[in-house]
């Protein structure tokens, strides 16, 4: 961060939205500011689409007219002002809105254009966007003839050609190949720099490796929001997968101190769940390498999104007077929703997984890799060595 | 904005072969109906010149080459139209007219006058056809500007009412049929009803075209041409903010 407290450029206030009786928005706030990416994490049809949609002026909030939710990009109030305000906006939606017959330098041209640059400004723009989203050499293929990844940077180019304040992204990886997606995150950092940038996903991959910040939606409600770092240790249960080419019996593992339970996955896998506070791998490796198990693998397990969404909202019940109280107290900023019992297994967690330094996610946050975070042994390394396995 | 759109609107609409096949056709059609006008023109002359006050050149062959062109262009116009908005939508390109610095003012206009000047160029054969006989005779010039202005204005007629119905929905299909039996409804309640006085002849354009085939500039015709365009731009400008609240 350059500056102490960045301004704000995206500031939105209790925002609803309904169609027909159905209400799929209840009040979301949201604040963000220059230099951030954030991250609206949540399943298909959470509300994420909507909300950004109303964020960029595509849709207009419910209770517009009688002044009780309110927009403001840069300062100036989206609906009130739109032509002013949707100057500083980027937008891409969940389909890229591109006009397939024409080609690809006509195309941006027109969007860079459309957003009031002047015919100068837009060529200059238009050589310095394609080369940051690797289009140098499609200027002038038409773009219904490109492939869906190249489409897709398309859709990303025409949402930052004039340099907008605030870009938003729905679903920017979806359908595309993983050097793709590493691509197109590594843009999304370097955007992060100079812009606000808000993007919506139901990968928590994604949030982990691009975000500054979170807020998790469900049932268009914001039941969560935090720093990346913080929420990924949501994503971290107490126990690990255990790959042995050699095998003991199933009550010899459960045995070992610590170890809660032992599930057999394959002939040579085993799901191993322990106590937070407890960590048995130093002793499962030793035990291990003296009895010849041949140790292939050891693969932490990661939280899904619907286990991260259960813990996040029982959280919430346990904790659910406190954070409403915050909540009222704070306004948009929402409270960090932690029951006590929470932060300790969470803490806990944390400690395990780095003091074997066993999780890569973890520790190296938003690298933009890609590799899962799998820390796999050779036999040979497993046998001789007496120390538990770090391999890099 | 209304230009760079309607730029836009016509760079598509020429990058699509489909509209190069529907111009080669529709000259074909016009010269076929200019040669056989002519023909039959050259046929009766003789006749025509044993009247006291005969018919001209102009009259004989372009007052109903126009005429011809103006119902051709009432079945046409919902083709072009269709796509407007409805295609915008369903390829969800619309998001980015809606997300940009435009009101919805900006987006029909520019998508207005960009059908509009296609569908100029798509008739200006008919005019060209016609000069070429200039070649050989003395004009009227006087009917055949009145009937290109005609043209012009019923054309923008069309083009409205099928912008509007184009705006109503997602599917380009929908819209052109949509269109379709807007325009061909008003045309065959105007030729339906037998009372001189009838409403119907009011509000239908292609009977306020006649009086520009025939010569007569009636400035009544156009301000109907006018009014009736504007308020359907307006419906569809109404529309496509209506985007912005129902989604």
């Amino acid at each position: 961060m350059p500056n102490a407290t960045p301004e704000i450029t995206l500031a939105a206030h209790n925002l609803s939205r309904s169609f027909g009786n159905r209400q799929v928005i209840h009040g979301v706030s949201l604040n963000l500011r220059r230099g951030e990416v954030l991250g609206l994490l949540g399943h298909n049809g959470a509300g994420k689409t909507t909300t950004l949609q109303m964020l960029t002026g595509c849709l207009l909030p419910d209770g517009a007219e009688e002044n009780e939710c309110s927009i403001e990009i840069c300062g100036i109030d989206l609906l009130r002002q739109p032509m002013l305000a949707k100057a500083h906006i980027g937008y891409l939606p969940e389909t890229p809105p591109l006009y397939r017959e024409l080609s690809v330098d006509g195309y941006l041209t027109f969007a860079a254009r459309l957003r009031g640059m002047k015919p100068g400004e837009a060529a200059e723009a238009l050589a310095r966007t394609k080369q940051r989203c690797g289009l140098e050499s499609a200027g002038r293929k038409i773009i219904g003839t490109l492939s869906r990844g190249y489409q897709q940077r398309i859709g990303i180019a025409q949402a930052i050609i004039h340099r907008p304040a605030v870009i938003v992204l729905d679903e920017p990886t979806v359908g595309l190949d993983p050097t793709q997606i590493r691509d197109i995150r590594t843009l999304i950092r370097e955007l992060g720099d100079s812009s606000s940038v808000i993007l919506s996903t139901h990968l928590l991959g994604e949030v982990e490796s691009v975000c500054d910040r979170v807020e998790i939606m469900q049932h268009g409600k914001l039941i969560y929001g935090d720093t990346s770092a913080r929420m990924q240790r949501y994503g971290c249960i107490p126990g690990f997968i255990i790959s042995l080419r050699n095998p003991p019996p199933l009550s010899e593992l459960e045995s070992i101190a610590g170890i809660s339970s032992v599930e057999q996955i394959s002939a040579m896998q085993f799901r191993v769940l322990h106590a937070p506070d407890a960590n048995p791998r130093g002793a499962l490796l030793t035990l291990a390498e003296r009895q010849g198990w041949q140790l292939e693998q050891l693969t932490p397990l990661q939280a899904t999104l619907e286990e991260v969404f259960a813990q996040i909202t029982d959280a919430g019940i346990a904790d659910e007077k406190n954070r409403n109280n915050m909540q009222d107290n704070q306004g948009p900023v929402r409270a960090e929703p932690f029951g006590k019992a929470q932060e300790s297994l969470v803490e806990a967690c944390t400690e395990a997984t780095d003091a074997l330094s066993l999780s890569p996610s973890t520790s190296s946050g938003r690298t933009g890799d890609l590799s899962p975070s799998t820390t796999a042994f050779s036999p040979e390394l497993a046998e001789g060595s007496g120390r538990t396995g770090e391999e890099q | 904005m209304i230009r760079l759109l309607a730029l836009r609107e016509l760079r598509s609409l020429f990058s699509m072969p489909s509209t190069w096949f529907a111009l080669a056709v529709l000259q074909f059609i016009f010269a076929w109906f200019f040669l056989a006008r002519l023909d039959a023109f050259l046929e009766i002359q003789p006749q025509l010149a044993q009247l006291a006050n005969p018919p001209g050149v102009t009259i004989t062959i372009a007052a109903p080459l126009f005429n011809t062109a103006a119902l051709l262009l009432m079945m046409l116009t919902p083709m072009f139209t269709m796509r407007l908005i409805a295609e915008e939508r369903r390829s969800q390109t619309l998001a980015l007219l809606l997300s940009s610095p435009l009101s919805s003012r900006h987006i029909v206009l520019g998508k207005f006058f960009g059908l509009l000047v296609f569908l100029a160029v798509l008739m200006a054969g008919v005019p060209l056809m016609l000069y070429t006989l200039a070649l050989g005779t003395a004009l009227d010039h006087g009917l055949l500007l009145g009937n290109m202005l005609g043209l012009l204005l019923l054309t923008a007629s069309f083009v409205a009412v099928g912008l509007y119905v184009s705006a109503l929905t997602t599917q380009p299909v929908i819209a052109a049929i949509g269109a379709l039996a807007a325009l061909v409804g008003l045309w065959l309640a105007d030729i339906g009803a037998a009372a001189e006085d009838s409403p119907w002849h009011l509000i239908s354009p292609l009977n306020h075209f006649q009086n520009f085939n025939a010569g007569l500039l009636d400035s009544g015709d156009a301000a109907f041409f006018v009014l009736f365009s504007l308020f359907f731009l307006l419906l569809a400008m109404r529309r496509i903010h209506n985007n912005r609240i129902y989604g």
